[in-house]
Formats: structure tokens, C-alpha cells, sequence
């Protein structure tokens, strides 16, 4: 073996070698790297700890820039690790800090070679070793290595003592018990006057400030310190981070700093110190105006600057403040606009989320209007967001913003057609989701449905397709509002329909059916009413939009007359004549009989069904045609028949259902669901979506028509015989034809539904709220009060399925165990009085877990070996006496100008020492209030 | 944590240098740098030096051939980490004399020292070039 190991360390390649290696290799790279690779491989199990260290060092190398897994040198790099010589050390802590990780095997064997570096006299040593642990610590090396990490806080060495406070916050991470140990030492050393030790420190406190603010806010006074004096801009930074942490929970503490903040605000040179603390006023101490003010000037600084990154952070501190202060965005209109045109995708992006925080119900058609000019003329990216975030402002809280329904709906129509929109599923989603909660925007989104079905351009789109087949759809649903149906069957049965994907392909055919039937009837209701009177041609078409509109037993009475004008009006301009009929009819059997043979079962079906009916009625209609004047007693009636009976199947009206319905069916007799299916929830939880679509749509829309108003007509029976309350509902139901999901008794909210006789509905109602306005005008009433009468019933179940998933994260955030289990020790071991938040009951836990600290011998012999008193009041008492004394002896040799200052910061001190006093006895005082109060004022 | 990671890469998208303050497997290493340098290398001088990317933000600046690029947190001040950059080549240059890629690429470990120097735990703990280099030189003279 000795020998092999000697030719191997005279021959080995160094790293640099290996580098010069790689640099001229301009093809086979790869080749090169793992015939490396594999000379490493055996280098590094020579026993020479040079040619060991050397190939490690090459691994190192290769796995940190070429991503080559280092994993089997995991051993070596420990054997390495104990060798005397600081340079093969020095490359073994790199390797295990680049390569070793929580579940590395040999983790555990580690442990002492870093007890003994951490122990040793040679600085780099112990400094080679905290880097280490501040990377690779888990939980057990956390807590084997605290005692160590302790000693080395409060070294005299500063180069020391500064990475072990760095290195605390990864102990504390992994083993919060060691707070316990070290956070006073911690807090001692926040009163370090060198700036080396400060700006660890700091950097410490932010990062658990940030995680759990409230714990840290009894050292509010050091930080304030630190804020005033601190001469680094970095240090300053971070205690502005903390700052604006701590600020929103204590108020009097926001009032006490924003004074400092301004002035710096006023006063620095340094961008990076301005823009924090820009970010600090406009995030956590928004109450206070004039800073705001102040800070909103210095976002305009930035907004007008040549410099792209100023620029951009100018327009997030913008939508910062805009949550609250939306005048700020008002006053830099101009150039947040102007952005919009940026160079940078990024800028638009942020000018663009800024442009949508101003929309409100006034300004949301001229902003969108401005936009979508905007999205024709920019690149497809840009254009999409812009669509998108259009999309996703007007829809939220179920449309708020919008009043005027028709301008939306044709505003969506719009979108669809530009160029590069590819926003089609959202597009689709709302038109179907305006369709089916406005009633009163149903002519115009029919209006929308057909412009944008007959244009056959539209259909070489495949982004659009689910546009369209929201046009089929509602133009199928809603035909009753139809201008011109046998168009619309001509458009829906065009030839370019064979581009469309077969699921929507079979939405147009079953739209196409539905408008068919509706012509027929039309027709037949027409025929048979005036037969006996008039002549078809010349007949009035008002009576047979009106006799048609008699059938439609779903509709509401008060919408009744007001749609029958409209659809006077609609059938006058374009008389459905029997020729017509009979063309359409052939063109039906024209555009579908290839169909009969597709390969989609949906479409075959669907084509199949059409024709089928076509093939019923088209004898009957040519008969009547022919022998129109001669009283037919024979097909016509049982065409009529037909006709009537699949249009009554058709116009029943598609109700909304929420997506949790299924969950309120109550259980039948005698079917056992959970004995099988146990298991499966487990499984559907987690698929189940928290949609903010809460209507379930099927692709195939009929067939989901028809299963869910079977099972409406189910869960109707099943209610009124177990249900009292649902005769309520069911008397509402009545009067406005929807269909409703009635809430379930195992439902926790039950009032998700307003009662029928509930006096603020039922004035609604009588108040006959056909007109738009005022319908979208309630719309805007916080949606929480069921304030809706017809137009839109379904939002209250929207809001319950809504709050579910924010009951749902509520106590995801309360048990964040981690963050807790810190500011338990935290509090314990700092002994701060219990702030409002806490009971007195917790409070006596606390002194418990405190008294196990100081019982505990290991404990013991550690805060005897730092030479403290046996009490901790005295120890406490001590500390924050040589504290106020270390501190006043420099600031007098500091500067007299701060006098005023300087007294002031005396008062705080003593203010705070007696809190501390009075902390110390909380059990005398159970009932104390909020403590940290004191401090700052 | 504030810092997550900080990257050198070149023109050609060459990772130079990468240190990472929370553990990521190589295959994530190599998707997430992949996704990076795409993204930032394809921008320009007049566009901003902020990119959002997953649930980070890289702030990276150019300096000669090499893209120096920081992954931060949300809440981190980008214009610090920019500082923070600038300084980092500064000490650099300091030390290696008109620093250039091939300097890093061959003294790789030397400047993981400097960076272990300036940042621990993802946080930065010292920002004084002279306090950072006397280590390394020291150590230099022992070893």
C-alpha cells in the first residue's frame, strides 16, 4: 500500500492541475471531469493525509461548480478533519460545509472534532469550526455544542465572540432549548460598543424578530440605542428591520421611533439606509401622516430618478403604501402611467400591479380601457399580464367594482379578440359565472356570445377555445334573448367548428339543439295561436314572444314583463318562418350526419341525440307547411308534442351550485358511505381545491345540468320531510324558480342563507330591482350582509365556501410550534412580565420551566462557573446595573450636545430598571398589566 | 435568513462560484442556477437589477465578464445586497490586485473565505475590508 501511496502523491494532480485541465478541454469536459473522478475516488482513500486533503479539496471543487455528488468522501472528509496541520483542516471544514447536510451518516462522529476545535487556542481554529456548525447543526449538534457556543459569547477574542453570536441563531433554530442558556449572553453582547460585535448582534435579533416579533419587544430600549447612535449604515438597517417589526404591536413604541427614522430619513446620504427606512414608515408606521408624507417624498425621488433599480423600488414601496394611503398613488399618476412603457418587464409588472391598486367602481372602465389599448400594442408576455390582472381586479369579491354588468361582459368579449390573449380558461369562467349570477346582463352576454361565434377567425385560435365554448354555452342557455337564433344555429354548426377540440365541439352541437328546439317552439306556439286568426307570415311576432315566454315557468315574475320587451323587440327582427326552419333543419342534418361516425363518444352522442329529434319533427313541420290552411289534426300535434315537452326539459334554468353541496346531501337510509370510503376522504381533502370558482362546471354542461337537477330534485324531497326550516326556503324557491342547495343541519354555518321572510330581502324584492344600477349598487354592500334578492342569491353560499379556507388557516398560523416554543423560553428565561396576550396561568408554567433551569446541575455549574450570584433576581439586578454604568461612562465622554438626549435616555433607564424590579415579582402581582410600556415613554 | 445563496457566473453562464446557506440536493442546485442565470443573463444594462424568482429575489450586478447574483428574501433591502456586492469585489480586488475571473476560478477557496468572512448564517456580520482580509492573510503566512 506504501508504495502505490508514494506514486500517488509525487504523481497527483493538483487542483490547479485540475483546472488548467478543465480550461483546455473545449469538447470532451465531461470525460475529463470523471476521469478525475475517478483518480479522486482512489486518492482519496490514501492513507497519506496530504494526498487525502488534496483530493478532497479537487471533489470540493468539482461538486460545488459541476454539481458532482461528493456524498462518498463523506468519511474522508472527517479523517481529514483531524489532522494537526491547519491547512488540511482548513480544507476538510470547507468540503463538510459545502457537502454535509441534516441526513448525512457520519453527522454524529463529528461532533467532538468540533468540541475540540471550538476549545482550541488558535482563533481560526474556532472560527473554522462555528462557520462549520452555522451551516451543517442539526438538532443534536445544537445541543452537545451549546455549553461551547455559550463559553465562546462572551470571549475576549472579538473575532471569536463575533462568529459564535452569529452562530447562535442556528442553535437556537435547531434547539430552542438553548436559549435557555444563551440568550442572556446574547443580550449582554447587544450592548457591545464595538461595531464588529454590534453588527452580528443586530443581525441576530432581526432574523428572530422577524420570526416572532413580540418576545424581543422588551429590548425595544437597546434597539433604540442602537437606532440613535449607530453609525453603520448596515447595523442601522437591521434595526430598522426590527423596528418595523416590533412597531405595529406596541403603538406607543411606533409614536417613540418615528422621530429617529425621520431624521435619518432627512438626513442619509446612503440610498440603501433611505429606501429601509422608507419601507419601515410606509409598512409598519403608516398611522402617522406626516411621515408618510415624508416618505411618499422620497418615493417620488426614486420614481422620477434616471436609475432603473431606484425606480423599480420606488414603485414596490408605492404598492405599499397604496393599501392604506391610495392618495400617494394618485400624486404620481403620471409617472407610475409612464412606467407602463418601462424598458424593463420588470418595471411594468410592478407600475401594472400599481395601476390595478388605484381601480375602484368610478375609474374601472377608463382604467381598463386604457389598458387593454395598452395590451394591443405591447409584446404577448406584457399583454397577458395585463389581461390577467385586468381579469383577476374585476372579479374579486364576486365583481364589486363592477356596476355596469353589460360593459363588462362586452369588455370580455373584447379581451378575447386581441392578438395575443391566451387568458381564454379565465375569460370563459367569467362569462359563465357573469351569466349565471346576472340576470339582468343575459341579453347583452348573448349579444357578446354570438359576435363572437359567428366570426370564423376566432376559431383558429386554440387559446380562445374556451371562449367559445362559454359563447356556445350561453348563447345555447340564454337563446330567449336571441336577436336572431337560426343565426346562431348557423354559427354553431359552421364548418370551422372541426377545428375546435371535441369536448367543446360537443358543447356547440348541445347548443345548437337548444336553440333549434327553442326556434321550433317559437314557431309551433306561434302556428298554434294564430291558426285559427291570422296567417303565419304577417302575424304579430309580439304574441309569440310573449306565449313562449309564458312557459318559462322558472322565471321570475318581475323579470317577466321587463325580458318580454326586450324580446318584443328581438323577434320582430327576425321572424322565424317556417322556409327558415325547414333550411336550418337541412343544414342540421348536413353539418352533423359526418359526425355520426366520430371517433368522440361525446360528440357521436351528442350529433346522434340532434339528429335524432331532427328526424322526429322535420316530417311533422314540412307536413303542417304544406298543409298549413287545412286543419292537420295528424303529425303537426304530435311534432308540437315533442317539440314542447324537449323544450320544457331545455328551459328549465341552470341554478349555480356550490362546490360543497354534495356535502349538505343528507344520507339515505340504509347506505353505508363511510365503511368503505373512510379512507378516500383523507385522499379527496387534499385534491379538493379551494376554488374561487365555486361553481363546479363540467366540460359536457348538459349532462351536468341534468345529473345536478336530478339531484336538486332529490335533496328538495329529502329536505322537506327532514328539514322544517327548508319550508322556508322552499316557499322562496318558489317564487324565484332557482334552485337551491339548502344547508344541511351538520352545516356549523346555518345562516348561509337569508330566510325568505327576513324584512331587508323582502324589501328588496318589493322593490322590483330589475334596473342595473341599482342591482350592482347593492352588489357593492359588504357581500357579508344577505342583502341580495334575486340577481345575485348565490353570493351568500359564496361566502361561506370563502371563509372556509381563512377558518381553515387560522390555527395553521396560531400553532407555528417552532416560533412558539421560542418565545415560551424566551419569556421564561428573559423573565419578562406577561404582556396582555398572556394569562397568568401561562405565566406559572413559565416560572416553573424556570425554576427547572436553575435546578438543573449542569446548568448550575455553568452559571457558577461565570461567577454570578445564586439568586437570579440579584444576578438580573447586577447585570442591568453594570449595563446602565458601561453605558453612561462612555456617552459622557461622548458629546454634550446630546445632553437632553442623554437625560432622557436616563429616565428610560431607570424606567426600564424598575420594570425589570417589578417583573421580578409577578407572582406577588398575578393580575399586572402589559409591562413593555414603560419603557419608551 | 436573509441571504440564501450567492452565485458567480460568467457571460457564458458558467457558475464561478456558489455558496448556499440552506441545504439544497445538487439536482436543485443545478435546476435553480440553470433558471437564474437564464433569467438574469438575458437583461439588460438599462433594466433594473431585481428579479423575482420562485419565492426569491436575486439581486445581481455585472462586473466585467462576471454576473455576481444573491439570493434573498422578501424582506431583504435589495440596495444593501447591491452594497454588499460592490464590497465584495472591492475586498477582492483588494486582495487579489485587478481581480478577474480566472483569480476566482483558481483561488476558489480563498474567496469561500472571504464570503465566509463577510456572511454567516445568511446574514452579513462584517463589512470592513480590513477586518475581512487580515484573517485570510494571516492564515496565508501559516500555512
Amino acid at each position: 500500500m506504501s508504495g502505490p501511496s508514494l506514486m500517488d502523491s509525487l504523481f497527483q494532480r493538483s487542483l490547479e492541475d485540475l483546472i488548467k485541465g478543465l480550461r483546455q478541454q473545449l469538447i470532451g469536459e465531461q470525460a475529463f471531469i470523471s476521469k478525475s473522478l475517478e483518480e479522486i475516488r482512489k486518492e482519496i482513500k490514501s492513507t497519506d493525509l496530504s494526498t487525502k486533503s488534496t483530493a478532497l479539496l479537487k471533489l470540493s471543487y468539482l461538486s460545488n461548480l459541476h454539481f458532482h455528488d461528493m456524498s462518498f468522501a463523506a468519511f474522508p472528509a472527517l479523517e481529514v478533519l483531524s489532522s494537526p496541520r491547519f491547512s488540511h483542516k482548513k480544507i476538510a471544514y470547507q468540503a463538510i460545509s459545502l457537502s454535509f447536510h441534516d441526513s448525512t451518516p457520519v453527522l454524529l462522529l463529528i461532533t467532538n472534532h468540533l468540541r475540540k476545535d471550538l476549545n482550541s487556542t488558535n482563533e481560526f481554529e474556532v472560527s473554522l469550526s462555528l462557520q462549520c456548525l452555522s451551516r451543517i447543526a442539526n438538532v443534536d449538534l445544537a445541543r452537545d455544542l451549546t455549553p461551547e457556543v455559550f463559553t465562546l459569547l462572551s470571549s475576549n477574542k472579538l473575532y471569536v465572540r463575533k462568529r459564535a453570536v452569529a452562530v447562535v441563531l442556528r442553535v437556537f433554530e435547531k434547539y430552542p432549548d438553548s436559549v435557555r442558556v444563551c440568550f442572556k449572553r446574547l443580550v449582554e453582547n447587544l450592548e457591545n460598543s464595538d461595531p464588529q460585535i454590534l453588527s452580528a448582534v443586530v443581525g441576530v435579533f432581526a432574523e428572530l424578530a422577524c420570526k416572532d416579533p413580540r418576545s424581543y419587544l422588551p429590548l425595544a430600549p437597546e434597539f433604540y440605542k442602537i437606532l440613535v447612535d449607530s453609525k453603520n449604515n448596515w447595523v442601522s438597517i437591521k434595526v430598522l428591520k426590527i423596528f418595523s417589526k416590533l412597531a405595529p404591536l406596541e403603538p406607543r413604541l411606533a409614536k417613540r421611533v418615528v422621530e429617529p427614522i425621520c431624521d435619518l430619513m432627512r438626513n442619509t446620504g446612503a440610498k440603501s439606509l433611505l429606501f429601509e427606512c422608507i419601507r419601515t414608515v410606509v409598512t409598519s408606521l403608516c398611522e402617522n401622516e406626516s411621515a408618510v408624507r415624508l416618505a411618499v417624498g422620497k418615493v417620488r425621488e426614486f420614481l422620477v430618478d434616471e436609475d432603473p433599480n431606484l425606480k423599480y423600488l420606488g414603485l414596490q414601496a408605492l404598492r405599499i403604501v397604496a393599501e392604506k394611503h391610495l392618495w400617494a398613488v394618485s400624486e404620481n399618476k403620471e409617472v407610475v402611467i409612464k412606467s407602463l412603457s418601462n424598458a424593463d418587464p420588470n418595471i411594468k409588472i410592478e407600475s401594472l400591479r400599481l395601476v390595478m391598486a388605484m381601480v375602484s367602481e368610478h375609474n374601472v372602465s377608463e382604467i381598463s380601457r386604457v389598458l387593454v389599448n395598452y395590451a394591443l400594442k405591447s409584446d404577448p408576455v406584457f399583454c397577458n399580464e395585463i389581461l390577467g390582472s385586468i381579469l383577476s381586479t374585476c372579479s374579486r369579491n364576486l365583481y364589486e367594482i363592477i356596476v355596469d354588468f353589460d360593459w363588462y361582459v362586452s369588455l370580455l368579449g373584447e379581451m378575447s379578440r386581441i392578438p395575443h390573449c391566451q387568458m381564454g380558461d379565465e375569460i370563459e369562467n367569467q362569462l359563465i359565472d357573469v351569466g349565471l349570477r346576472v340576470k339582468d346582463v343575459r341579453p347583452e352576454l348573448v349579444r357578446v356570445a354570438r359576435d363572437l361565434l359567428i366570426d370564423p377567425a376566432l376559431l383558429g385560435n386554440s387559446f380562445l377555445h374556451g371562449v367559445l365554448s362559454a359563447a356556445a354555452w350561453a348563447s345555447g342557455e340564454y337563446v330567449e334573448f336571441s336577436r336572431n337564433p337560426l343565426e346562431l344555429v348557423e354559427a354553431l354548426l359552421q364548418p370551422r367548428t372541426n377545428l375546435l377540440p371535441p369536448s367543446i365541439r360537443a358543447i356547440y352541437i348541445q347548443s345548437a339543439f337548444k336553440v333549434l328546439v327553442f326556434c321550433l317552439h317559437t314557431c309551433f306556439m306561434r302556428g298554434k295561436n294564430i291558426a285559427p286568426s291570422a296567417s303565419l307570415d304577417n302575424m304579430p311576432a309580439g304574441v309569440s314572444a310573449s306565449a313562449s315566454y309564458e312557459s318559462f315557468e322558472d322565471f321570475s315574475v318581475e323579470n317577466g314583463a321587463d325580458a318580454a320587451v326586450v324580446h318584443d323587440q328581438t323577434c320582430a327582427s327576425a321572424p322565424i318562418t317556417k322556409e327558415s326552419i325547414v333550411n336550418i333543419l337541412n343544414l342540421v342534418e348536413l353539418a352533423l350526419g359526418p359526425l355520426l361516425g366520430s371517433h368522440d363518444v361525446e360528440v357521436q352522442e351528442r350529433a346522434r341525440n340532434l339528429l335524432g329529434f331532427v328526424d322526429l319533427t322535420k316530417p311533422g313541420i314540412l307536413n303542417s307547411s304544406i298543409q298549413e290552411k287545412e286543419d292537420s289534426e295528424g303529425k303537426g300535434v304530435e311534432t308540437s308534442k315533442i317539440i314542447k315537452l324537449m323544450h320544457d326539459a331545455f328551459s328549465k334554468e341552470l341554478g349555480p351550485v356550490s362546490s360543497s353541496a354534495q356535502g349538505k346531501v343528507s344520507l339515505p337510509d340504509g347506505l353505508v358511505l363511510k365503511e368503505n370510503l373512510g379512507d378516500l376522504e383523507m385522499i379527496c381533502g387534499d385534491i379538493e381545491p379551494p376554488s374561487s370558482n365555486s361553481f363546479s362546471f363540467g366540460s359536457p354542461y348538459e349532462e351536468e345540468k341534468d345529473g345536478l337537477s336530478f339531484s336538486n330534485l332529490q335533496i328538495k324531497e329529502a329536505n322537506e320531510q327532514s328539514n322544517e326550516s327548508t319550508s322556508l326556503l322552499a316557499e322562496h324557491r318558489k317564487r324565484h324558480g332557482l334552485y337551491y342547495l339548502p344547508s344541511g343541519k351538520s352545516e356549523i354555518i346555518s345562516n348561509d342563507y337569508p330566510p325568505a321572510n327576513d324584512p331587508t330581502l323582502q324589501g328588496d324584492i318589493n322593490d322590483n330591482t330589475d334596473d342595473l344600477v341599482k342591482l350592482t349598487a347593492e352588489s357593492l354592500v359588504p357581500k357579508r350582509k344577505p342583502n341580495h334578492g334575486k340577481p345575485r342569491p348565490v353570493v351568500v353560499k359564496l361566502d361561506e365556501v370563502d371563509e372556509k379556507p381563512v377558518a381553515r388557516k387560522q390555527p395553521e398560523s396560531r400553532d407555528d410550534s417552532l416560533s412558539g416554543a421560542v418565545r415560551d423560553i424566551l419569556f421564561g428565561s428573559e423573565d419578562i412580565p406577561p404582556t396582555s396576550s398572556q394569562s397568568n396561568l401561562s405565566n406559572s408554567s413559565k416560572r416553573k420551566g424556570k425554576e427547572k433551569l436553575h435546578t438543573d446541575p449542569h446548568m448550575e455549574s455553568k452559571e457558577s462557573a461565570v461567577g454570578d450570584g445564586n439568586s437570579s433576581s440579584r444576578r438580573r439586578k447586577d447585570r442591568s446595573q453594570g449595563k446602565e454604568r458601561r453605558h453612561r461612562s462612555p456617552r459622557k465622554k461622548d458629546d454634550k450636545e446630546r445632553k437632553d438626549t442623554g437625560q432622557k435616555e436616563k429616565k428610560k433607564g431607570s424606567g426600564r430598571h424598575k420594570s425589570r424590579q417589578r417583573a421580578e415579582e409577578p407572582l406577588k402581582v398575578p393580575a399586572q398589566t402589559p409591562v413593555i410600556p414603560d419603557f419608551l415613554l | 435568513m436573509g441571504i440564501r445563496f450567492i452565485l458567480m457566473v460568467n457571460k457564458q453562464g458558467q457558475t464561478r462560484l456558489a455558496q448556499y446557506y440552506e441545504w439544497l440536493t445538487l439536482e436543485e442546485r443545478r435546476a435553480l442556477e440553470g433558471e437564474i442565470v437564464r433569467k438574469c443573463l438575458a437583461r439588460n444594462e438599462q433594466q433594473c437589477s431585481f428579479v423575482e424568482h420562485r419565492n426569491y429575489k436575486i439581486v445581481y450586478r455585472r462586473y466585467a465578464s462576471l454576473f455576481f447574483l444573491v439570493g434573498v428574501d422578501n424582506d431583504e433591502n435589495e440596495l444593501a445586497i447591491l452594497e454588499f456586492i460592490h464590497l465584495l469585489v472591492e475586498t477582492m480586488d483588494r486582495h487579489f490586485g485587478n481581480v478577474c475571473e480566472l483569480d476566482i476560478m483558481f483561488h476558489l477557496e480563498k474567496a469561500h473565505f472571504m464570503l465566509d468572512e463577510m456572511v454567516m448564517n445568511g446574514s452579513v456580520v462584517e463589512t470592513s475590508k480590513a477586518n475581512i482580509l487580515s484573517p485570510i492573510q494571516l492564515m496565508e503566512k501559516a500555512s
